[in-house]
């Protein structure tokens, strides 16, 4: 009943773990595959390693989280080992892998792509993330020219679904969406963190955060990225995978009125523990159940007037 | 609130040439074994465990540690948790297997072992005579076998080799707690297995949330997290942690053979 399909490739469920949480080995991704996803998204991963930004790396704030990792990272070759050893597993029980990837051009981008893509179903290109600096990340999501060569770029030298994951963080994200779209992306994921915002400690006058400002995830920033899906889904045809501040069944069924085929779910796991796809999946099927109705038929529903 | 909450440092005791324990200004309730995240502002946030409900002891083993060993009475630093699971008492006679700032939580167990009336026999084991953490506070809880890899108190050589021997003597013991060097407690699991008593280790590992959520300290090959599954597990559970001894991560997720 929860199957879906995006780009020609099926899951099992539209409930997917979201690119940065549980994703930095191998095992955790099992463990998240185990806990019901429909399929599991890696720490976004670049060509060289990463430290990331020095702790605090993530602090609660009212309604959610900010965090700025800094795209910690061993580097896709050595990341590939992790997926070596749990593929087979994943095929097994029909989760789907999502390689998500970052750079500072269109070649490294596509570099990092062709290395990954034997070892993944989709790509993710992280043009999104708020706090990395140094010309990654939202610096790229924020410039529709610069996001179009990417995308281009990438779709010209890997043969599997490339994904495009947009940053709220913007004048328009509709200009951001076609151009994506123009650029050959073959879905979108909306949205990556907002801000970045910050917290200050008042006893000692510091900001909290290692890299002082942070993206914000968490249950507060749900109505803006449920704007960005149904904004995206009005100007673009390709599928939309909605994430931000998801963690009950009920806000899935949201994001599908909203225009969004699948979710992905982050954050969340800190609010309904690590079983939460399960617990969501089974909420999207009551609800499927007692309203009489299939996925389809609330896909983008909200748009109907 | 998953944030920082400032303490004052009301006083700081030298324990060894390397180890300070840093009291302060407020009470913590914790269970033995639980650790926090440690915020200096400026510097960095790093996972120690508890050594009172008051209290952490720090050795000086790196760059965090360094700035943590420079703090003055006075000073403030950020305590966010407590987090994660702790030793756990079972059966009558429990023996816990120390080694270094392994110590730490080591004694926070015993002494509520003691205190619960159970009967505690502790190895405790260091480098050399100076390093020895916490003498005094073991030995009010129960019988205390000191061992120095270098002789100059107690039995010459590991804690591992002092444990054998006991067994050999008297294996009647119920539980085994430890905390040390990985390769330490990894033997103090393998004797554990020979003997037929249930162990309790403490891991460490390179930690960023210490919430369950980024996943760094994930442990291959099932995701156990030790912020959050751990830092304190059964030893059952290491069946499933095909790294424990073998190798851990860097900041960056890379793998680095212990």
């Amino acid at each position: 009943m929860l199957e879906i399909e995006i780009c020609g490739v099926e899951f099992k469920n539209p409930v997917f773990l979201a690119a940065g949480v549980m994703g930095e080995t191998g095992g955790a991704l099992k463990r998240m595959a185990k806990n019901g996803a429909g399929a599991v998204c890696t720490k976004s991963l670049g060509l060289e390693k990463r430290s990331g930004h020095r702790n605090p790396t993530i602090v609660e704030v009212e309604g959610g989280f900010l965090n700025a990792m800094g795209l910690p990272n061993p580097g896709v070759k050595e990341y590939i080992r992790e997926l070596e050893g749990i593929r087979d597993y994943l095929k097994k029980i029909d989760v789907k892998i999502i390689g998500s990837i970052y750079g500072r051009d269109p070649e490294e981008f596509s570099e990092v792509a062709e290395i990954l893509e034997p070892y993944v179903d989709l790509l993710e290109l992280n043009i999104s993330c708020p706090h990395a600096g140094g010309g990654y990340g939202a610096q790229i999501g924020q410039d529709p020219d610069l996001s179009y060569k990417v995308v281009s770029s990438v779709r010209d030298r890997v043969e599997i679904p490339v994904m495009v994951k947009l940053t709220p963080n913007v004048r328009d994200i509709k200009e951001i969406a076609v151009a994506v779209v123009d650029g050959g992306a073959d879905a979108i994921t909306a949205i990556n963190t907002l801000g970045p915002g910050m917290a200050i400690d008042i006893k000692t006058g510091r900001p909290i955060l290692g890299n002082k400002f942070g993206g914000m995830s968490g249950k507060a920033i749900k109505p803006i990225a449920l704007r960005c899906v149904y904004e995206i889904y009005s100007v673009v045809d390709v599928p939309i995978v909605g994430v931000g501040g998801i963690t009950t069944g009920y806000d899935v069924v949201e994001f599908m009125m909203a225009g969004a085929t699948a979710v992905q779910v982050g954050t969340g796991v800190y609010y309904r523990g690590y079983d939460i796809f399960y617990k969501i999946c089974k909420e999207l099927e009551e609800y499927l159940v007692e309203n009489n109705v299939k996925i389809k038929d609330i896909l983008g529903r909200a748009h109907e007037l | 609130m998953e944030r920082p909450e400032i303490c004052k440092i009301k006083e700081i005791v030298v324990e060894t040439p390397t180890v300070k324990t840093f009291i302060l200004d407020r009470k913590f309730l914790f269970r033995p074994g639980q650790f926090a995240m440690l915020w200096l502002p400026g510097v960095d946030e790093k996972p120690f465990g508890y050594s009172s409900d008051r209290s952490f002891t720090v050795a000086k083993v790196g760059r965090f540690t360094e700035a943590m060993h420079n703090l003055k009475e006075g000073d403030l630093i950020g305590v966010r948790g407590p987090y994660g699971t702790s030793f756990e008492p079972l059966g009558d006679r429990i023996l816990g297997v120390a080694g270094g700032i392994g110590a730490v939580p080591v004694v926070t167990a015993v002494e509520e072992f003691s205190r619960k009336g159970f009967e505690v026999t502790t190895i405790l084991g260091a480098c050399t005579k100076e390093e020895l953490l916490f003498v005094e506070r073991f030995r009010r809880c129960g019988e205390l076998i000191l061992c120095t890899d270098d002789g100059t108190l107690g039995y010459h050589g590991f804690t591992t080799e002092m444990l054998e021997r006991l067994l050999r003597e008297d294996d009647k013991f119920d539980l085994i707690i430890t905390c040390g060097p990985e390769l330490m407690m990894k033997k103090v699991v393998e004797i554990g297995r020979r003997y037929n008593i249930p162990v309790q280790v403490s891991l460490e590992r390179y930690m960023k949330c210490g919430i369950g959520l980024c996943g760094h300290c994930a442990l291959d090959d099932e995701g156990l997290c030790v912020c959050k599954d751990g830092p304190v597990f059964w030893e059952d559970k290491l069946r499933y942690i095909s790294e424990f001894g073998r190798y851990r991560r860097d900041g960056s997720g890379s793998k680095k053979l212990i």
